[in-house]
């Protein structure tokens, strides 16, 4: 067991580009283990792009993110996935030529410990039923999220990066992937959370980062919510 | 003997079989380009040119180490798809992010370097390769006379088609497979070595192309065109089925061997060209082909 304040992700100067487009200016957060950090930021802060430049798919990237105490900046994808790195991405990425069944069980093991098909299930008891359908497009929104969610759960990895997980969707399916990632914490998952939804964010984060323009301008604690509702509003616009 | 619409059985069903033949090589080879394709987003071709080093390769096993057919069965596919994957490493890789013209010219251009380099020392007259001698002969079905060994071409290209379209379309490496043509990124960000496995579709794609070869060697002689020949049809065949689709290939390469088989039954004259005639009006009536998906 790793140290509880030893930190099991840790991002210091990071910076990225796409082509020419210098987008990440030197972030720096950690994530301890067991951890909800939350990413807050406007759109186009560059939250997605710290969350892939962690898991490694962005295409130029410098700095340092030390992962189990190991820097994984000039490693591949699939080598920070196989040290136990795993990504949920925005736009949920299903597989149209794969059907349900085959997309949960796409990723594979990289770690003992990961959940149990029959856990997922219990999280998620709409994959069960859906697990004979065809297409794993053909899934609702809301169902093609919990299917790019659980998917992930299987492999052991210890840190989940998830990429706003409620957009676009119904408040009921809000609250079940919040009950979701509560119970996740629980069984001792790390999570790095990205939001645009604050207030389903405060339901589920033990710490927040605000970005701007390619850099981190403020970290405080959820228990630290309520002195910076303002500042919060002036940096989200809400 | 009997006839129908006015053809003797004996010439309807022997066009049949040879029209089963070749039907069995378009499958094969169109096989072949459809899996690199749908990976690698390049039109490989090279694919004539890696049929006929399959066809050289038993050749070659036969003449220098005695090893016969069915060792050739074995070791062309693997070691012309050794080739192909040297290929893919030292060239194709850098062409991905570019437009789909650059790897159909470099593929074109390796096709003639191979061919030329084959025509240079053994000629274009082609090489004798023997019916191995558990398929010698045939049997006499009443209607028609059937060789063994195309029987046995039609069969074993039958299991081999289905048995690729199962890997693909039906196991847990097919769908990673199928997942990397839609999003490698993504998949890469699971775990999995993507570009390794690219690496190995091309070389499985490139086997393929060289077993068909040895399975012609016997039907057709050795020679450095007989792929140049072939190939012209086969990618005919593509378009007809439409790029990218497993199945469609396999359908489409059988089914147009037996209609150009029958067109040589009943209306000789089109026989070379019926081909490209439904070619241009499939490419008419659907552009992404007969099974093709997108736009
Ligand atoms: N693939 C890309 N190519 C070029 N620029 C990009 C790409 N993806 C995102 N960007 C730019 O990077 C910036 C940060 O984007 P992103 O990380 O997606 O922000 P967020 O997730 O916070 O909304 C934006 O200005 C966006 O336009
Ligand atoms: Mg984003």
């Amino acid at each position: 067991m790793l140290d509880p304040r030893t930190p099991l992700l840790s991002v210091a100067d990071l910076e990225a580009w796409y082509g020419e487009s210098h987008i990440l200016h030197g972030v720096t957060f950690d994530v301890f283990p067991g951890e909800v950090v939350t990413l807050l930021g406007r759109n186009g802060a560059g939250k997605t792009t710290t969350l892939k430049s962690v898991m490694g798919i962005v295409g130029r990237r410098n700095g340092s993110i030390r992962f189990e105490g190991a820097e994984t900046i000039n490693l591949p994808s699939n080598a920070i996935a196989r040290a136990g790195v795993a990504f949920c991405p925005e736009e949920r990425g299903i597989f149209a030529s794969l059907n349900v069944e085959e997309n949960l069980l796409l990723p594979p093991q990289v770690k003992p410990g990961g959940l149990k098909l029959e856990q997922i299930f219990e999280l998620f008891p709409n994959l069960r039923e859906r697990l004979g359908s065809s297409q794993g497009t053909k899934l609702s929104g809301g169902e093609q999220q919990m299917l790019a969610i659980g998917r992930i759960l299987r492999t052991g990895a210890r840190l989940l990066l998830l990429d706003e997980p409620t957009e676009g969707l119904a408040p009921v399916i809000i609250q079940q992937i919040g009950k979701t990632i509560r119970a996740l914490k629980e069984k001792g998952f790390t999570i790095l959370l990205v939001e645009q939804n604050f207030r389903f964010a405060s339901t589920v984060a033990d710490r927040y980062y605000v970005m701007e323009h390619g850099r981190v301008v403020h970290r405080f604690a959820n228990s630290e919510l309520d002195a910076n509702l303002e500042k919060l509003h002036e940096y989200l616009g809400v | 003997m009997f006839e129908i619409f006015g053809i003797p059985s004996q010439a309807l069903f022997g066009q049949l079989l040879i029209g089963l033949i070749n039907g069995s090589f378009y499958a094969l080879l169109s096989l072949g380009l459809a899996v690199i394709f749908g990976m690698l987003n390049i039109i490989n071709f090279t694919h004539g040119a890696q049929y006929m080093l399959g066809a050289f390769c038993a050749y070659f096993v036969l003449t220098y180490a005695g090893l016969n057919y069915w060792f050739a069965l074995v070791i062309a596919p693997i070691v012309v798809g050794a080739t192909g994957v040297v290929i893919e490493r030292v060239f194709l890789q850098w062409l991905y992010k570019l437009d789909h013209l650059y790897g159909l010219l470099l593929t074109f251009g390796l096709a003639l370097v191979i061919e030329g380099v084959f025509r240079n020392y053994f000629g274009s007259s082609g090489l004798p390769y023997r019916v191995p001698d558990a398929l010698q002969g045939g049997q006499n079905l009443g209607f028609m006379f059937l060789p063994n060994y195309r029987a046995w071409v039609v069969a074993f290209s039958l299991v081999v088609c289905l048995a690729t379209w199962y890997l693909i379309e039906r196991t847990r490496l097919g769908a990673y497979l199928r997942a990397a043509t839609e999003n490698p990124t993504l998949v890469r960000a699971f775990g999995i070595n993507v570009p390794r496995m690219i690496t190995l579709t091309y070389g499985f794609g490139v086997g393929l192309a060289a077993l068909a070869g040895v399975m012609a060697a016997p039907i057709y002689n050795v020679s450095p065109q007989m792929g140049a020949d072939l190939i012209i049809i086969v990618f005919a065949v593509v378009v007809i089925g439409g790029m990218g689709s497993i199945m469609g290939a396999i359908v489409t390469g059988f089914g147009l061997g037996v209609i150009e088989g029958l067109t040589k039954v009943f209306f000789p004259e089109a026989s070379n060209t019926v081909i490209f005639v439904i070619m241009a009006i499939v490419l008419l009536i659907r552009p992404a082909g007969l099974f093709g998906r997108g736009t």
